[in-house]
């Protein structure tokens, strides 16, 4: 795998016109992967569900050099159109377009190339792989006081052409003071086979409101990884809501930095799975000051052959006083075959605080399917409606109306 | 113990305070084995124990395999690197090396360490019906109240003693749990330990008083490592009592035990620890390092293993006693208690492993630390994919007391039957200022009224100790946490 990294980092290097130090930069990104490779279960945060031994079951040969040159046709059948929205699309790794019909273009900035620097200094080499070899990437800033009239959708869609491959992407946001942005990521594939590596990093000022919903619920068989960093200001609002279904493999990791006063985060997510997928969310939210509050809950259903892990980390720090945080997971396991992993873990050092968290797994009730049943129900409607009701309270939590009957209508909720 | 609670407990506990009560060293000769750990060390240990081969064996086989393990570090309170070649694996009071027969022939100093101690074995055997089997520093002291355990087949000896009498049950048993194989600090404990209980109780039989173990680590840069092993035939009972105390001392000590339980069918084995080692003083000077291995397995059909834990003591306490539910509709428990106050550190909690169909497991643990001590509850809850049926149940509550502080919880759960059930929850918060208003009104001062809101936050645990025990311990909360207030 080295020297394939090597030759095709070389190769992109050549196609791409990197200013000299930012290929020093990636250079030494690239070295620091290639010291540790893909994570494995050794460590702490992948114990569960371990990359490398996944990318070598599934992948066999994969290559990290795309080439960008060529353009995709967009297939626009693919668009949600029941919502009017705004566009990122992305095409086996590769932007197709930008568009942001609804807005004032004055109030939104599109930077290109910013630079490269992984400030948070942890110790993921996905995080390294995707500075490495990430092509160019965007930062979009979203200025004072601007919301954002309509949601922005940005689509990862991939073709049959790509095929063991890596795709590495990486996108900024910066929301200055007051402004919100409601950001929709929609994953949609017609490949298999590849392992895409994302890295979003949100920049939240001043009572800014970041909403983000991700879904992922057309089977394919590729793996995915994402990584958001959230840093938040004071009175700034983040709300992140995970749909995992579709993929082979997916980990959604959302790093939450509550740096201001009466922050909040809210992390809510939904595990549907059958057929041998494996899925996790692992969360950090580091209450860094006083009065900041963090909710988060994760729900699964777990069918046959699925494994499902939730990693939740709440840390405290000992400034932060008056901190509220609440952590709950639940799943049903539906089949022998299916298993359910938590480790939800509180750190915290200071005395005034207020954290909990919960954690229940087991089957369906027995007693509920009776009930439903003896109420002229069959077995398989009943379930689906406890199913059902189990999840609706997941979604429920989302804040946004519109996005929340959009939700219900595609996971089939509502008509 | 009575007389105290005559004086004014809380003058009684500043003092203590000022002065761990069980400060004290003992003037006693002791034989050492030389200082170090190496294969001719094992062997002096071995063979001033007059060991069988199969024993020495044993113990050079996990010398072996110790040679190649790498010390953990993975937790979460960090410690100097302990010096292995620095430590004395052998320290035994001069007068014991022949043993006595009776307790008329101990040592008069030895009994007065005890008597110090508030376990005076003579009195206890005639007034609370206790059996005591005193471990001072690595060695076996005494035992009491023989005649009416062997009336009943039951065997409560020193670990040394049942090698040399029972070596059928010994070698039948030892390491079945807790193999030679095991991580760092267990693997050490097979290769040097000198002594610890052995119990086992015969089919039928319910033992009918508490067995009771104290450990006191006497000499200076000595480690401790008692292993001790207990077996309960098929529907028998016993319920296990073990404290622990040490002298005041500069620097660290390290005390790695092993303890092995194994249930048979339809047996019930409960353990109780009240550990008080010296935690080091207010600077977080000297201490015991608390490293303890302690497992139990459910082998036979609806058998049943329950711990509970005081920890009060230790400048580092590491340990998670564990339950293995083998057996079909075991049951494994776990209550726990543990303080930490000034420098102290503690991460500990417990494991629950799943194997056999409708078992059952409760964990119960109340963490409390104030100062500028650590505490981490760290669990394993692993439902295996044939434990059909199973449940459990698992509430982790911490306390904080000033900001100074820490309280983690690191729970593991793996649940990989459908049919299983599995809950846990988990808090953190501090004492509320209308719980201390509230009952400083009624007239209490600002540290009463905390030591009563501690012991209710502690009652669900408290209340699985045996009386006795319940009393001591409820004292040691109140005093681990004087000074804490403020």
């Amino acid at each position: 795998m080295k020297e394939q990294l090597k030759i095709d980092f070389n190769k992109i290097q050549e196609v791409s016109n990197f200013s000299n130090r930012d290929i020093e930069i990636k250079k030494s990104y690239l070295n620091k992967f290639i010291e540790n490779g893909f994570p494995n279960r050794k460590q702490e945060n992948w114990k569960f569900l371990d990359i490398n031994q996944i990318i070598s079951n599934n992948i066999s040969d994969l290559s990290f050099y795309n080439d960008y040159s060529i353009e995709n046709k967009i297939d626009p059948s693919i668009f949600i159109d029941d919502l009017e929205h705004n566009k990122i699309i992305f095409i086996n790794g590769r932007v197709e377009k930008i568009d942001f019909t609804y807005e004032d273009k004055k109030q939104i900035e599109i930077i290109e190339d910013s630079y490269t620097i992984d400030k948070s200094e942890n110790n993921n080499s996905l995080i390294d792989l995707n500075i490495a070899l990430s092509n160019k990437h965007f930062k979009i800033l979203i200025k004072k006081d601007y919301s954002l009239k309509k949601p922005l959708i940005i689509y990862h869609l991939s073709n049959e052409k790509m095929k063991s491959k890596n795709i590495n992407l990486r996108l900024d946001f910066e929301l200055e003071q007051n402004s919100s942005l409601k950001l929709i990521d929609f994953f949609s594939d017609n490949s298999e086979k590849n392992f895409m590596n994302i890295f979003y990093n949100f920049n939240l000022d001043r009572d800014a409101i970041l909403k983000n919903y991700k879904i992922d619920k057309s089977l394919n068989k590729n793996l995915k990884y994402s990584f958001n960093n959230i840093d938040q200001k004071q009175n700034s609002i983040s709300e992140t809501f995970v749909f995992s279904a579709g993929s082979d493999y997916f980990k959604n990791e959302i790093n939450c930095n509550l740096e201001g006063e009466y922050s909040s985060a809210f992390i809510n997510g939904i595990f549907s799975l059958d057929d041998n997928k494996q899925h996790e969310i692992r969360t950090t939210i580091n209450h860094l000051v006083e009065n900041t509050k963090s909710y988060q809950l994760i729900k699964s259903v777990l069918g046959k052959n699925t494994k499902s892990a939730y990693q939740g980390r709440i840390y405290v720090d000992s400034k932060a006083q008056k901190t509220d945080g609440y952590q709950l997971s639940k799943a049903i396991l539906l089949d022998e075959t299916s298993e359910f992993n938590a480790k939800p873990e509180l750190e915290i050092y200071a005395d005034d605080v207020k954290c909990s968290h919960g954690s229940a797994s087991g089957s369906l009730d027995d007693n509920s399917i009776f009930y439903l049943m003896s109420r002229g129900l069959n077995y398989k409607q009943a379930k689906g409606l406890l199913i059902n009701g189990f999840l609706l309270d997941v979604i429920e939590k989302i804040t946004d109306a519109e996005i929340k009957d959009l939700l219900k209508k595609m996971i089939g909720l509502k008509k | 113990m009575k007389e105290d609670y005559k004086m004014d407990t809380r003058e009684k506990n500043i003092e203590n305070l000022k002065d761990y009560k069980y400060g004290f060293t003992t003037d006693i000769e002791n034989i050492k084995a030389p200082k170090g750990l190496n294969e001719n060390v094992i062997k002096f240990i071995s063979n001033i124990k007059k060991e069988p081969k199969w024993m020495l064996d044993f113990r050079l086989k996990a010398f072996e395999r110790f040679k190649l393990l790498k010390e953990p570090d993975w937790q979460k309170p960090k410690y100097p690197k302990i010096d292995y070649q620095d430590l004395y694996y052998y320290s035994a009071p001069k007068s014991m090396k022949d043993k006595p027969k009776s307790l008329d022939e101990l040592d008069p100093k030895l009994l007065e360490t005890y008597n110090k101690l508030g376990i005076p074995l003579q009195e206890q055997a005639r007034l609370n019906g206790i059996a005591v089997d005193a471990v001072f520093d690595s060695v076996s002291v005494a035992t009491t109240f023989k005649g009416e355990l062997t009336k009943h087949g039951i065997i409560f000896c020193s670990m040394s003693e049942a090698i040399q009498k029972h070596p059928d049950l010994v070698k039948k048993y030892l390491g079945t749990v807790i193999p030679t194989t095991d991580h760092f600090f267990a693997t050490l404990n097979s290769a040097v330990f000198t002594d610890g209980s052995f119990v086992y109780i015969p089919e039928g039989v319910k033992c009918p008083m508490e067995l009771s173990t104290y450990f006191r680590i006497n000499a200076s840069e000595t480690g401790q490592f008692e292993r001790t092993l207990i077996i309960a035939d098929k529907g028998s009972y016993v319920s296990y009592l073990e404290g622990c105390t040490a002298p005041m001392r500069d620097e660290n000590q390290l005390h790695a035990a092993n303890v092995e339980l194994i249930a048979l069918d339809d047996a019930e084995i409960k353990y109780s620890t009240v550990q008080n080692w010296y935690p080091g003083d207010e600077n977080g000077k000297g201490g015991i390092y608390n490293f303890v291995t302690k497992r139990g397995l459910c082998k036979g059909k609806n058998s049943k293993i329950s711990w509970t834990q005081v920890e009060t003591g230790s400048a580092i306490t590491w340990k998670y006693p564990s339950c293995i539910l083998k057996g079909d509709n075991s049951i494994g428990e776990f209550y726990s208690i543990a303080i930490t106050n000034n420098h102290q550190k503690a991460d500990t909690g417990t494991k629950m492993i799943h194997l056999g169909k409708n078992t059952k497991s409760k964990i119960i643990s109340k963490g409390i630390s104030a100062g500028f001590s650590d505490m981490t509850y760290r669990g394993l809850v692993d439902i295996n994919s044939k434990a059909k049926n199973s449940s459990n149940y698992t509430q982790c509550d911490s306390l904080l007391m000033g900001n100074k502080c820490g309280a983690h919880t690191v729970p593991y759960i793996k649940n990989k039957n459908f049919d299983s059930n599995v809950a846990h929850e988990a808090t953190t918060s501090k004492i509320s200022e209308e719980q201390l208003h509230y009952c400083q009104q009624r007239g209490l001062n600002p540290e009463e009224a905390v030591g009563l809101i501690v012991n209710g936050f502690c009652k669900e645990v408290l209340q699985q100790l045996p009386m006795e025990f319940a009393v001591e311990a409820q004292k040691l909360v109140g005093i681990s946490l004087e000074g804490s207030v403020g």
